[in-house]
């Protein structure tokens, strides 16, 4: 079967030591002979062995662009059942993209978002739990994208969608049954009421459009939830993981101080922080940290990190947070780890089954821990819709501007005097558009979208 | 003692509007057709309404005729009165209505059937269906014993299986208008494991024309120029003298005579069992679901020109015979009113349709194929266009050919297959125009372009008519590029123009197709600013017209469409086990293992299977091009 040949960088595009060029396809070995030479010019690597490595040197033509340790992967022993080659490289951005450049100017394509996990999965390399985890995803779909449309257009809002769709539903169902049953249902002075009811649609979406643009740009991420009683050390947490020297950090604002966020990149995976405003503002006074607020941000989150002061007992507090993340993807910290503890990693066992990490914030132990097993949550899918919360999003918004455009045209259509019949194909646009923001819509593109949420050399 | 056996390619199995169409299509395709009636006095018999077409209705007869079907030709021949029903809304619901004379009807259909080769019409109950090991269909057996081989048959035995009739508290055990019920089949039918339903329909009674006063009631003519339903009908074979039907109401006293007896009508005390259609309903039914309604409107219809019958179109009803008198009596005009036939229920066995494929052949028996109120439609035209396919498919099958299925976006007969074999029903289908999702492209004026392919295709279309059809689409073609190329200046000429016509004036230079889409303009005014237009048949200006008038919300539609087809053309494997497909609820394996879908776009239409059991199976379909190519691209053919 003919498959391209697709290429990516693997590695971030930051500064780091090493920077790693994959290539995936039929034309995999080929193209590393024309660009590769080893130290003495006596090897084509299109002819040794499998699952070998070998130094050396990528040549665009006459030209030397870095010295590096390229892998050799046969077909079917590698990631995506190709032949696969990784070139090991000097980690600089400008020598990992000239590299890759001159892999794709030697016959690559560039890879999509995720399609070398798509190769991997469609090649049958994934295995039968993990094939059923991308099911799984699939089958959470339409129950998480309601969530998302929760979290990230609030409540009111998916409401507003779910009650404007039903709208226009009636209206259409009300003209079909007038033109079956002309006898019983009249169709005299629809078309200004229609006119009015199109109108008001009309200005609740293009109020929903605004505020897509006004400041809810977040950046891609998990988002995630730091919570805690007062004092159990989430903000030191927080400084730290926003402190370390490889974390990128961004701060967007969004309508109002509560929801802004912040972003964190752990080894390539991105983290956005809820609500670190109140974080930050609200640690040292102890009655506004109500539960309450904790409840809302655990809501949000994709994924809690709940911290623990193991130097104090558990209370009633602490029973409402764990009652609260007992369905949430999650992380318990036992905090001041360096201080005499008073609970311990079995106390908070018996009451919730999470996994728990001893760290110090103080101290800064234990937190390649918490990138570990954040790491690992994310590649074993546990937390990986974490993407399509923001691609959903992007869709809500044009799904909105189509509903927007097809309602307009159904305004024109009354105003230049068409026959009933006639509003119904726009009306119907509208409604599909609008179903895709509920997940009630189909998309035939499935496969390449869940796809296209990995990150890019996947 | 020695039996009949005949041998013959094709049986049909009754002769009402599906049957008549499956046999004729076999015939003519050259397969050895035998065609079974109770009573050969009964071909095309119209036991209800007296008329063809009607909303949607009037466009499944036109998509039969553009097939090569015989409906639309038979009722240009005999119909009394034609009109063209919604001419107030757009063009897509425009739907032609003609009132038959039922006995010229049947008699002209009759005629039909004898003159054409290689078919055969007896008069005999069929009691059985024979199959051999594999289930493939071999033949049927009648009441008198005698087999007639076969490599086909196409059951189509409309309202006849244990029928019922019920006027009241009295019951017959009779097929429609008193005719003999077929009892045997059914029985052999649930031996072969074929799932049976029992719906029930009814019809209003005839009344005698001398005992009414049509002065009370108003007036309505046809129209002053027939078009005909059939594309071959010159138009001016159907300029005749018409005849008249009659307007009046029901008033509260109707009702209350009605309300007052529903204890006595059976549908109400739970005598019948059967379902009947919500969209044709009783008028007990309009009296309880309408409540708030005061009047109904009645429509008198003739039955014919050499018949004193009348139908009261609007009052079908099962109360007993005086209670029928009493309410008919409360009319406007039908005071002195004298009932000729009594107005029934009928209840009737027929099949759960989601045991045939879109060819409409049976899953489980190989060979044996359906149409008609047999497969729980309702309607003369509903069972003619299923008719119509089973029995070309029927012959496509027997000549080695791919069968003939059309998907919702190129006909309204394509919708309602699909719906009949895909969805849950319970009640008598109906077609209406709410059930085509792309009405505004399956207009009822261009079945013929939309269609001929197809009817040429299976050889039901003559190859004249199939050159014609394609010369017609060229020309509109030409004539559409052309007014989108002629400029109109914003001279004085046609500044007057416009005004003459409450047209705002132009500041610039248009096309003329700009011009056509204004509202009140249209191509025949615009003649005037268009000397060098070129002399077109009437039903190309037609097309021409449609086209550009509502040519953004015809583009529209083909994205709709666009969109729909995608998903139809994602093909899945027949005989297939869904629960191998790990994932899919429990619920959709069933409903999908039992209706084998043909494509993802027909799954997405299973009542029951969602979004995400969709989503599941494309990633499963996306899969099998890796891991078994072969079934892939059987399934999807090599242009992936």
């Amino acid at each position: 079967m003919k498959t391209d040949t697709i290429a990516a960088i693997a590695t971030a595009l930051t500064p780091s030591g090493i920077g790693i060029i994959r290539i995936s396809g039929q034309d995999a070995m080929d193209i590393i002979d024309r660009i590769y030479k080893s130290k003495n010019n006596d090897k084509l690597l299109s002819k040794v062995k499998s699952h070998t490595i070998h130094y050396g040197y990528i040549f665009d033509g006459e030209e030397m662009i870095d010295e590096v340790m390229v892998l050799i992967m046969r077909a079917p022993n590698s990631y995506t059942k190709e032949d696969t080659v990784e070139i090991d490289c000097h980690g600089g951005v400008f020598v990992m993209k000239r590299i890759l450049e001159t892999v794709l100017k030697h016959g690559a394509r560039p890879a999509e978002p995720g399609e070398f996990t798509k190769r991997a999965f469609l090649n049958g390399r994934i295995d039968l739990s993990q094939a059923e985890s991308v099911i799984d995803i699939i089958n959470s779909k339409n129950e998480y994208a309601l969530n998302s449309s929760l979290s990230q257009l609030k409540g009111s809002v998916k409401n507003d969608i779910i009650q404007n769709r039903e709208k226009i539903i009636h209206e259409i169902a009300f003209i079909e049954t007038a033109l079956d049953d002309p006898e019983h249902i009249s169709l005299d002075g629809f078309p200004e009421k229609l006119n009015n009811i199109v109108n008001g649609i009309l200005d609740e979406i293009t109020t929903l459009i605004k505020s897509a643009d006004n400041g809810k740009i977040i950046k891609e991420g998990i988002k995630t939830a730091i919570v805690g009683k007062p004092n159990a050390g989430k903000s030191s947490l927080l400084n730290i993981l926003v402190g370390e020297e490889r974390a990128i950090v961004t701060d967007i604002e969004g309508t109002t101080r509560d929801t802004l966020e912040e972003n964190i990149n752990l080894n390539g995976i991105s983290l956005n922080i809820i609500d670190t405003a109140g974080i930050r503002h609200t640690e040292d006074v102890v009655e506004k940290i109500g539960v309450d607020k904790a409840k809302d941000c655990i809501e949000r989150a994709d994924l809690v990190i709940y911290v623990i002061d193991s130097s104090k007992d558990l209370d009633g507090n602490d029973f409402a947070i764990i009652e609260q993340i007992k369905d949430k993807k999650a992380i318990v910290l036992l905090n001041k780890s360096d201080l005499s503890s008073k609970t311990g990693v079995e106390d908070v066992k018996k009451y919730i089954n999470k996994p728990i990490i001893l760290i110090s914030a103080k101290e800064e132990t234990g937190i390649n821990d918490l990138e570990n097993t954040i790491k690992n949550m994310f590649f074993n899918g546990e937390i990986s819709f974490n993407d399509e919360v923001m691609i959903t999003n992007v869709r809500h918004k044009n799904a909105l501007i189509d509903a927007k455009e097809s309602l307009e045209l159904v305004v024109n259509s009354i105003q230049n005097g068409l026959p009933e019949d006639f509003f119904s194909i726009d009306l119907m646009n509208a409604y599909e558009s609008l179903g895709t923001i509920i997940g009630e819509a189909l998309e035939e593109d499935l496969v390449n979208e869940i796809f296209s949420k990995f990150c890019m050399g996947k | 003692m020695p039996a009949i056996i005949e041998n013959y390619d094709v049986c049909v199995v009754g002769a009402g509007h599906a049957g008549c169409e499956a046999a004729l299509a076999c015939a003519r395709l050259g397969l050895k057709t035998i065609i079974f009636t109770v009573s050969v006095d009964s071909i095309a018999l119209m036991p209800c309404n007296p008329n063809v077409g009607g909303s949607s209705k009037g466009h499944l007869v036109r998509e039969i005729d553009a097939l090569g079907g015989e409906m639309g030709k038979n009722i240009d021949k005999t119909f009394i009165q034609s009109k063209m029903l919604n001419k107030s809304k757009g063009p897509a619901v425009h739907s032609l209505r003609a009132q038959a004379d039922k006995a010229a009807y049947s008699m002209e259909m009759r005629k039909t059937l004898q003159n054409t080769e290689n078919l055969t019409i007896k008069q005999i109950e069929i009691s059985e269906i024979i199959t051999d090991e594999n289930n493939n269909i071999t033949g049927v057996k009648s009441v008198t014993g005698a087999t007639y081989n076969c490599r086909a048959a196409v059951l189509c035995t409309g309202t006849y299986l244990r029928a019922r009739c019920l006027t009241g508290e009295y019951i017959n055990e009779t097929g429609p208008n008193g005719l003999q019920a077929a009892t045997h089949l059914t029985d052999s039918l649930k031996e072969h494991g074929i799932e049976i339903y029992r719906f029930k329909t009814g019809t209003p009674a005839r009344v005698d024309k001398r005992s009414l006063d049509f002065s009370k009631m108003q007036e309505q003519l046809g129209d002053e120029k027939v078009v005909p339903f059939s594309f071959t009908t010159n138009p001016e074979d159907v300029q005749i003298d018409q005849i008249s039907c009659w307007l009046t109401y029901t008033n509260e006293k109707t009702h209350e005579i009605i309300r007052g007896n529903l204890d006595r009508s059976p549908m109400y005390s739970g005598v019948i069992e059967g379902t009947g259609p919500r969209y044709c309903p009783s008028i007990e039914d309009k009296v309880v679901k309408f409540a708030d309604k005061n009047r109904h409107q009645i429509f008198i219809e003739p039955e014919g020109l050499n018949t004193n019958e009348m139908y009261v179109g609007g009052m079908s009803s099962s109360l007993p015979e005086d209670v029928q008198l009493e309410m008919y009596r409360t009319v406007p005009g039908m005071e002195n009113v004298k009932i000729v036939r009594n107005a029934y229920a009928i209840e009737y066995d027929c099949i759960n349709p989601n045991q045939l494929y879109a060819s409409l052949e049976f899953k489980n028996v190989h060979g044996l194929f359906s149409g008609g109120q047999f497969n729980g439609s309702s309607g003369y035209e509903e069972a003619a266009c299923q008719g119509l396919i089973a029995g070309i498919n029927a012959a496509m099958k027997l000549l080695d050919k791919n069968p003939l299925i059309l998907d919702r976006s190129e006909a309204y007969i394509g919708v309602l297959i699909d719906d009949l074999v895909t969805k849950e029903n319970h009640e008598p289908y109906r077609m209406m125009t709410s059930r085509a999702e792309y009405r505004l492209l399956l207009r009822q004026d261009n079945a013929d372009l939309r269609l001929a392919e197809h009817g040429h295709r299976v050889g039901l279309l003559s190859e004249d008519r199939y050159q014609w059809v394609k010369e017609k689409a060229k020309m509109i073609k030409e004539e559409i590029e052309r007014i989108n190329e002629v400029k109109i200046g914003a001279n004085k000429k046609v500044q007057q123009f416009l005004e003459q016509h409450n047209s705002i004036p132009l500041n610039t230079g248009v096309s003329l197709a700009d011009l056509m889409r204004r509202p009140e303009l249209d191509y025949d005014s615009l003649a005037e600013l268009d000397p060098d237009r070129p002399n077109l048949p009437e039903e190309v200006k037609n097309q021409v017209e449609i086209n550009v008038k509502y040519e953004g919300y015809i583009k529209r539609q083909i994205k709709q469409v666009e969109h729909f087809k995608k998903l139809e053309k994602k093909k899945l494997p027949t005989n297939f086990d869904y629960s191998n497909i790990g994932g899919l609820r429990i619920e959709s394996v069933q409903k999908l293992n039992k209706l084998q879908p043909i494509s993802i776009g027909q799954a997405s239409r299973i009542s029951g299977v969602s979004p995400a059991d969709i989503s599941v199976i494309l990633v499963y379909l996306e899969q099998l091009k890796y891991s078994n190519p072969d079934l892939f691209y059987q399934l999807n053919g090599n242009n992936e």
